[in-house]
């Protein structure tokens, strides 16, 4: 009764139906393909101008020979010991930020569902700073408090956007509410603080991959190592929920459990982002748009996306520390907010005159 | 053989506010069924019902006479299919891409696409005309594409039962005729089941096997077209002034509405 497969379904379609869809499918990959192989490449080059320029600077085979183990003291220390851990936490953050917004976005079907505008990674940084300047916590004690911080306000925006389900802009809204409060709550811990102690928790306000720690970064990878292959498994829910409730429920999606599932997903990549380097503006918020509008194709995006964030975080990081003028150094996370602003400005002067969401 | 979906002492509403009361509806595997009614009298709901989109306050649904909340999601969808009033869309979505997404209750954890897959959606795509516009992007269509590749997706879901919000509705009258003689076509080559609402109770009568008029949460009439569509009932469901022809093209009851300024002149 249940109708399996209908037996000679396959054997009664004209070649001529078929190969309409065959072609459309191959486009569609050609274009994945090459999007991906052109970010991996653009990846591949802001990775090795990462490790090669600074203030002592390698050239290439220099680089390659020091990569492989067989540059010299000084050269191995500089790049291994240095720049490299750095660069890999920009990756490794940067992909977990994009991939948390990507989610955020198509569950919630809002392009500003995203952890670092609905207060998820302010959550972070607000529980960070009260640890460091309250309680006196060190570096581990700080990251397992911006781990629980980023936890506890999106369990308490998604308990108060609960109303027999979820509905994205109500969830959008109070976000955007409880950032609010956050940043207040910020502002007054910082306005009681010492100068020397402000100027540790500012880290947190702005997010900086600067002393980027081995034990952060294999943090970062066991959950990406883990959670990655859920969300894969999980893609084509995710695919059916972008057609809206209805359809995706009529799909034989359950949605609200695969919406939970996925928002504590996305929550656990942000949250353990943010314990690493602090809530690095906007990388969350524009990485699945810039992947989306680029390839094209109203898919999902993820691996794009995935890679647009590693790319934003690793160009920002490079231009923090070597392309401002006058020895600037800055953290990270003022490039990626002068970056996501404007965006956030486009899209907020757009999103009416088009009414599309994400 | 197609199981059967009933509705059993029905009540539905939103927010505890009641829009459906102890409906009874059986739906004849292999018709076609068509649900009338006023703007508000409940027949979007009823649809929702049917499809599990809506939980029952009391009464249940059932399929092949067994309880569909109890049923597994996914199983069910492999047999009755919605497609909503006003489906939702991704920027930028291929018609190819979005047809294939009505294979998702036919995939497992590991059983991942295939060729049948591919089949059927190319199928869904031929019987619906639209295999043409695979690449296109489904936003640069025109209203009249656009449906007919939402109603691809519903038959790549491959449902016995198909249930249509309104699959009519922004369709100039040759979409609407081209859209159900699509609809007509799948149900007497595959048999499969089909119910619908519709505003228009002329192509109502022409296509409808059986009519249901609701009024107000509650079902008037239930029956062929000929039985359901009577000048009383018309004025009883929908406070309309009518008389009821014979449609020269199909012998289906028409309905021509009298209004306030025509027709009170004797005829001649």
């Amino acid at each position: 009764m249940w109708g399996a497969v209908r037996a000679g379904a396959a054997a009664s379609v004209r070649p001529a139906d078929a190969a309409p869809l065959a072609r459309a499918r191959a486009q569609r990959s050609r274009r994945s393909r090459s999007v991906v192989l052109v970010l991996l490449g653009a990846l591949v080059i802001v990775a090795a101008l990462s490790l090669a320029v600074g203030a002592y600077s390698l050239s290439v085979p220099d680089l390659l020979r020091t990569l492989t183990g067989q540059g010299s003291q000084s050269e191995n220390f500089i790049v291994l010991s240095l720049r490299l851990p750095r660069l890999t936490l920009a990756v490794l953050v940067g992909v977990a930020f994009a991939l948390s917004g990507a989610l955020f976005q198509t569950v919630l079907r809002n392009p500003l569902a995203s952890p670092d505008i609905i207060g998820v990674t302010g959550g972070a940084s607000a529980a960070a700073v009260f640890g460091m300047l309250i309680l006196g916590f060190g570096a581990v004690a700080t990251s397992v408090a911006a781990f629980a911080g980023a936890i506890i306000v999106a369990g308490v925006i998604y308990l108060l956007a609960w109303r027999g389900g979820v509905v994205g802009y109500r969830f959008v809204l109070i976000g955007v509410g409880v950032a609010f409060m956050v940043q207040g709550l910020l502002g007054y811990l910082l306005s009681r603080a010492t100068r020397n102690d402000a100027q540790g928790a500012l880290l947190w306000l702005v997010g900086s991959v600067s002393g980027a720690r081995w034990q952060d970064i294999s943090a970062m990878a066991v959950v990406l190592l883990v959670l990655i292959p859920v969300i894969g498994v999980l893609s084509a829910r995710l695919r059916a929920l972008q057609l809206g409730d209805d359809l995706a429920r009529s799909l034989g999606v359950g949605t609200e459990r695969t919406r939970l599932v996925l928002l504590v997903i996305a929550v656990a990549l942000a949250a353990t982002a943010t314990a690493a380097v602090g809530p690095l503006a906007f990388v969350a918020f524009v990485s699945a748009p810039i992947a989306r509008r680029v390839l094209g194709t109203g898919g999902l995006a993820l691996i794009p996306a995935a890679l647009v964030g590693a790319l934003i975080a690793a160009v920002a990081d490079f231009t923090a520390q070597h392309l401002l003028p006058g020895q600037l150094e800055l953290p990270a996370g003022i490039i990626t907010g002068a970056i996501g602003a404007p965006y956030l400005l486009w899209l907020l002067a757009t999103s009416n005159t088009t009414g599309k969401g994400a | 053989m197609t199981p059967r979906l009933r509705a059993e002492g029905l009540s539905l509403g939103y927010d505890h506010i009641p829009i459906i009361d102890d409906l009874d509806l059986d739906l004849v595997p292999g018709a076609i069924t068509v649900i009338v009614g006023a703007n508000a009298s409940g027949k979007s709901t009823v649809l929702k019902g049917l499809s599990r989109l809506l939980k029952p306050e009391a009464g249940q649904v059932t399929l092949g006479g067994r309880n569909i909340a109890a049923l597994p999601g996914k199983k069910v969808a492999t047999v009755v299919g919605l497609l909503p009033q006003q489906p939702i869309a991704p920027e930028g979505i291929t018609v190819a891409d979005l047809v294939s997404r009505g294979r998702y209750p036919h995939q497992g954890w590991f059983r991942q696409w295939s060729s049948t897959d591919d089949a059927i959606v190319a199928q869904a795509m031929a019987a619906t005309n639209t295999q043409q516009l695979a690449a296109r992007r489904l936003e640069d269509l025109s209203g009249g594409q656009r449906q007919r590749v939402w109603i691809a997706m519903a038959l790549a879901q491959d449902p016995e039962i198909l249930l249509l919000d309104e699959p009519t509705t922004f369709l100039d009258v040759t979409h609407q005729i081209e859209v159900l003689d699509l609809l007509l076509e799948r149900n007497r080559e595959h048999g499969t089941t089909v119910v619908m609402v519709l505003h228009d109770l002329n192509l109502a009568a022409r296509y409808a096997d059986h009519l249901v008029v609701m009024r107000a949460g509650r079902i008037v009439a239930n029956g062929t077209p000929t039985e359901t569509l009577t000048a009383e009932i018309v004025r009883h469901a929908f406070d309309l002034e009518a008389r009821i022809v014979s449609d020269p093209v199909c012998g289906a009851p028409m309905v021509v509405p009298i209004g306030r300024f025509h027709g009170r002149v004797p005829a001649a």
